[in-house]
């Protein structure tokens, strides 16, 4: 289907997208003064110094550079013709990391290569991308066309998974979890991404809001039982063209709502619990007669998503209750509610006083207090936006975060004007990896997300990391300059 | 290759989902960092360690220039709760010589005291001795979240004068509240000069701000110690005491109740002032203060009250000049007016009696024999005398005003805490005792001769000694002569002039120096120096008279005036003759006529004994 692709380099420089390649050498000059500024010390030692994590993390640069004029320079359709071989190279490297690794913090997931060690996780990136494309494009592959279709994506996606949890580095390991928007851009039902979702938040507001009380019920599971009546309405919206029955259920339940508020506010005491899931339940039953009687099998879907939310909410509390205190705190800890200073709440406390102590325009390069006396731990790491955040305050914190969502818009556009489906589904991959690190990083630093230890692309010192996403983001831009001289 | 258009449309939700991330991040970071100015606060208080740099508290020198109150080092130990990693508390312990259950109440109390908090230094042991000290230093490394505060204790080289010197005490949570410069765990001046003068002592506290890492360890000085807070030291004072003076005087009071008060009278300069029972000042410095402190309150004897300008005590015939002076002023006597004595005063079926002298007499042998007759027919004379005044309530107020403008009835102003008015009755006191109209001078003779409702502190006796030593003004009596860099106030310095002319204070000195010469105060008379003095035995409801002396040396250009007030200590001469006449001829001559000798043993060695509680 492809002919007399060029592939000169002049072609490719050509058509390179310059400002993704712009975006790219900001974030990792950027990086590297950043991670002069989170490790330097009183002793005044040189940016370039080897000695030094900036002076180590410029090398790791200048060979990324190089990677990346290498994979500009191979051939586009190298990629594609030899996915499958890449991904399964890799996931033997990630199957013998465990075995050859030293533990390292409990982890087993770097190998020593002469004087650098290297995390294979990082490279499984990519693999896994190209792996995924590779599938999509196969003749005749539509997603939704057979359930074995799922299970073979899935497959791909999970395999790196397993063997990178062997290796005790969750973050790493969740990252891949990122792939599934793909599996929603190429059809996979949008139902799946927001039960998810929802998942997460009745599970966050159930455990989280349990102090005061509404209707003598905690306020949280009050507030999700409210989201699911919301929910339910919302979908019979959607799910249904009769603009009668969500008007039935909208009436029902704004009645019933301020029924119940005047009566709260009268003081009656009302069985709180027994009345909403009885507000719901009516719903449900309508709608199920509605879809019954008017054959609209479509409206079962709120009914169903109304009853497993509530199963769901109440298997949460109920397993929530039965843990040991110290694994509900944990638990807690780990999601914010409960403030531990000492453990993993002890960086996040730090890491939002590191960067709330920026102000506007920040201390200034290299005024950080917070950075300058390690009280941030991983700074230069997984922490390494505290270090913009206090010395360049929320002028440069914001263009970081601008940055990154400029590199996945732009992502995103160049996947949708690629010509063949593996080249969007690569492109996707990249956009879901960068999403994940994004939300994932930035928000476990100011205290919004638990601590998942991962990197924050280009700006975190390690050379792995930024060789992972280099090629990543490289083997994307020589899809992408190519993308003309395939011929459909 | 077909497009599906329908799900390219997910595009969007993936790119809405991303941007909506993006700006809840963009709003938490608004709200991290230009909303909440506590994140900015947080960091300053992990990086930068402010220590507290104590300046050195002003010394106190005597008129002489005697090193009297100097300072000495002490070592607090302080830490900072959240630096505080788990440590070996027994060697901690045994390093200072305590046990676990006062190192427990120790942390206890500190976590309960005002103003606790866990991210600034706290105090956990005050005024380490030299030897913990030394031990506990080399052993900090193993202490984290521990240090050591050098703070300054007062030392005392003479056991004497603790009413005027006052003390130093931990700032109480009030002080805290009432002046923004203490912090918990500073000290301030408690009585004496340490209290009236803390402002000038204390000095400014500087501030040093230290870098210190995650883990404690201080990284070095800030700014190079650019934005440090030098401490300045306080001002030194210089006394008017003579604390040699102040120490014989003491030795003279001893075994005995009450208070010796010297002035120099052309500056207003107390030379000495004395209260006893006393207390040695080196017991409230220090760990054993607390303990001796309240030991000190609970003394029956109330060696923590200054008798010498708390102590409010008729003044009996000490009071006989003011009276002479009024009626001289008012014109009720001149000179050659004489009163009869017929062993006392004898009016209106009131009997106020004297001793035998000749009689009638004029005001200068009055003074001389300090006879109670003439002062009441004096009195009489003015506060019955309608056709002058209009009233006896009228003619009262004169009197009153005029004793007022030598000084009784209300604060003189000394420059020490706590002083006593002493109390000088107004009309309206009587006229709401005894209805008003209804009273007259027999009503209430007895103030004529510095009794009845008449209360004087020995301070304001011994001022009006001053005032006739000065023959017509005084100078606010002081204790503090210099203040180290700076002026006296301007209270401390101009002369004050009592409503009764000068010309009148003359005839009165020579009244008092004939009392010296031929009457009541004998005893006082020295070889070479001409002595001016007055007797007063007041009677009180607690025992036996009180004795009391009030006089000034030499009698022209006079250089001290006297008061001295033994509480029961009989006549005027038993006690207060030979006390004041002491302290004036040890002033003066700096030692003791051999002939006087066995007037000092007496004094030294006599003891009167009390049976009733101290406090007058």
């Amino acid at each position: 289907m492809s002919r007399g692709r060029s592939n000169d380099a002049a072609s490719t420089f050509r058509n390179l997208d310059w400002f993704t390649v712009a975006i790219y050498v900001v974030m990792v000059i950027a990086g590297m003064v950043s991670i002069y500024a989170a490790s330097y010390d009183f002793d005044n030692a040189s940016m370039f110094s080897y000695d030094e994590f900036s002076g180590k993390q410029l090398r790791w640069i200048g060979l990324s550079l190089l990677l990346g004029l290498v994979i500009l320079l191979i051939d586009a359709r190298m990629y594609e013709t030899y996915a499958f071989p890449i991904y399964i190279a890799v996931l033997l490297l990630l199957l013998i990391t465990p075995f050859v690794a030293h533990d390292i913090k409990g982890s087993r997931s770097w190998i020593s290569l002469g004087p650098m060690s290297l995390q294979p996780a990082e490279f499984a990136k990519f693999a896994t991308a190209l792996a995924l494309a590779k599938l999509f494009s196969g003749y005749h592959f539509v997603l939704n066309a057979r359930f074995s279709n799922y299970v073979r994506a899935i497959l791909i996606i999970i395999l790196p998974i397993i063997l990178i949890l062997a290796q005790n580095e969750t973050g790493s390991a969740l990252t891949f979890m990122a792939l599934f928007f793909v599996l929603y851009r190429e059809g996979m039902s949008g139902l799946v991404l927001f039960a998810a979702l929802f998942a997460v938040v009745i599970f966050v507001v159930a455990v989280k809001f349990t102090e005061t009380m509404v209707l003598g019920i905690p306020s949280g599971e009050f507030a999700v039982l409210v989201m699911i009546a919301l929910v339910v309405l919302s979908m019979t919206v959607i799910y249904n063209k009769r603009a009668d029955v969500s008007r039935n259920i909208l009436l029902w339940f704004a009645g019933s709502g301020v029924v119940l508020w005047a009566l709260n506010l009268s003081g009656v005491e009302i069985p709180g619990q027994p009345v909403v899931l009885g507000i719901i339940a009516v719903a449900c039953v309508y709608l199920a007669i509605e879809a019954l009687r008017s054959h609209r099998p479509r409206l079962f879907i709120p009914v169903a998503t109304a009853i497993m939310s509530v199963v769901f909410l109440f298997s949460v509390n109920f397993a929530f209750d039965h843990l040991q205190p110290h694994q509900q705190k944990r638990i807690l800890v780990a999601l914010g509610i409960v403030e531990d200073l000492r453990d993993a709440g002890y960086n996040v406390n730090q890491s939002k006083i590191a960067i709330g102590s920026g102000g506007l325009l920040g201390k200034g390069f290299l005024n950080g207090t917070q950075t300058k006396l390690k009280y941030v731990p991983e700074q230069h790491t997984d922490f390494i936006f505290c270090t913009i955040g206090e010395e360049e305050g929320f002028v440069g914190s914001l263009a970081v975060a601008m940055l990154f969502l400029g590199l996945i818009l732009r992502v995103i556009s160049i996947g949708e004007r690629q010509p063949t489906t593996f080249g969007r589904v690569y492109a996707y991959c990249v956009a879901s990896y960068f999403i994940f690190h994004f939300c994932i990083n930035i928000g476990m630093v100011i205290g919004l997300c638990p601590v998942i230890g991962i990197p924050l692309p280009f700006f975190s010192y390690g050379g792995s990391s930024l060789w992972g996403f280099t090629i990543l983001l490289f083997i994307l831009l020589k899809i992408d300059a190519s993308r003309k001289s395939v011929l459909l | 290759m077909r497009k599906n258009y329908e799900l390219e449309k997910r595009k969007y939700v993936i790119c809405g989902f991303i941007i909506i991330i993006a700006l809840i991040y963009s709003i938490r970071l608004f709200d991290l960092q230009i909303n909440d100015a506590k994140y900015k606060k947080s960091a300053d208080s992990n990086a930068f360690l402010k220590k507290t740099v104590y300046p050195s508290r002003g010394l106190i020198y005597d008129r002489k220039g005697e090193l009297v109150v100097y300072n000495q080092p002490a070592y607090d130990v302080m830490l900072i709760p959240r630096d505080v990693q788990p440590f070996d508390t027994i060697d901690f312990c045994n390093t200072l010589n305590i046990t676990r259950e006062q190192l427990d109440k120790r942390f206890s109390d500190m976590r309960t005291s005002a103003g606790y908090s866990s991210y600034t230094p706290q105090r956990l042991i005050s005024q380490l001795s030299a030897e913990d000290y030394g031990r506990l230093q080399e052993k900090l490394y193993r202490f984290p979240g521990f240090f050591i505060q050098k703070r300054i204790l007062r030392q005392y080289n003479h056991s004497t004068a603790a009413n005027v010197l006052g003390n130093i005490r931990e700032a109480s949570s009030e002080d805290i509240k009432r002046d923004p410069y203490y912090a918990a765990g500073d000290y301030t001046g408690d009585l004496g000069v340490e209290k009236s003068y803390e402002e000038y002592l204390r000095g400014v506290k500087g501030v040093e701000i230290l870098i210190r890492d995650a883990r404690g360890r201080i990284q070095g000085r800030y700014e190079d110690g650019a934005a440090d807070i030098e401490p300045v030291s306080g001002r030194d004072l210089k006394l008017s005491l003579d604390i040699k003076l102040q120490e014989y005087a003491e030795s003279l009071m001893a075994g005995k109740r009450g208070a010796v008060v010297a002035i120099e009278p052309e500056t207003g300069e107390i030379l000495c002032m004395v209260s006893t029972p006393s207390y040695d000042p080196k017991l409230l410095v220090g760990r054993q203060r607390g303990k001796n402190y309240s030991m000190l309150v609970q003394d029956e004897t109330w060696p923590l009250f200054d008798r010498a300008l708390m102590g409010a005590y008729p003044p009996g015939s000490t009071f006989k000049p003011t009276q002479g002076l009024i009626f001289l002023q008012e014109n009720i006597i001149d000179l050659n007016t004489t009163y009869p004595c017929s062993h006392g005063y004898i009016n209106g079926g009131l009997r106020v009696g004297c001793h035998g002298h000749a009689s009638p007499l004029p005001l200068k042998p009055a003074l001389q024999t300090s006879c109670n007759a003439y002062f009441c027919w004096g009195f009489k004379a003015m506060i019955d005398k309608r056709s002058k005044y209009g009233s006896s309530a009228k003619a009262f107020e004169i009197w009153k005003n005029h004793l007022v403008s030598m000084g009784y009835g209300y604060k003189l102003g000394v420059d020490l805490p706590s002083e006593s008015r002493g109390f000088i009755p107004n009309a309206k006191f009587y006229d709401k005792f005894y209805k008003e109209g209804r009273w007259s001078a027999n009503t209430i003779i007895s103030v004529a001769i510095g009794q009845g409702e008449i209360l004087a502190t020995p301070l304001q006796i011994a001022n009006l000694s001053a005032t006739i030593a000065n023959r017509g003004w005084f100078i606010t009596p002081h204790v503090v002569k210099e203040i180290q860099d700076t002026v006296m106030p301007e209270d401390m310095l101009h002369r004050r002039y009592p409503t009764v002319e000068s010309k009148y204070y003359a005839d009165v000195a020579e009244g008092m120096r004939m009392a010296v010469t031929g009457g009541t105060c004998r005893l006082a008379a020295l070889r070479d120096i001409a002595v001016a003095g007055k007797t007063g035995t007041a009677q009180n409801p607690h025992g036996k008279d009180h004795s009391a002396f009030m006089g000034f040396a030499p009698f022209e250009n006079p250089k001290i005036a006297v008061a001295v007030y033994v509480e029961n200590g009989g006549w005027g001469a038993t006690y207060g003759v030979p006390i004041g006449s002491l302290v004036m001829e040890k002033y003066l001559t700096d030692t003791i006529a051999p002939e006087r000798k066995y007037l000092e043993d007496r004094m030294l060695n006599s003891s009167i004994i009390y049976n009733v509680p101290g406090k007058k």
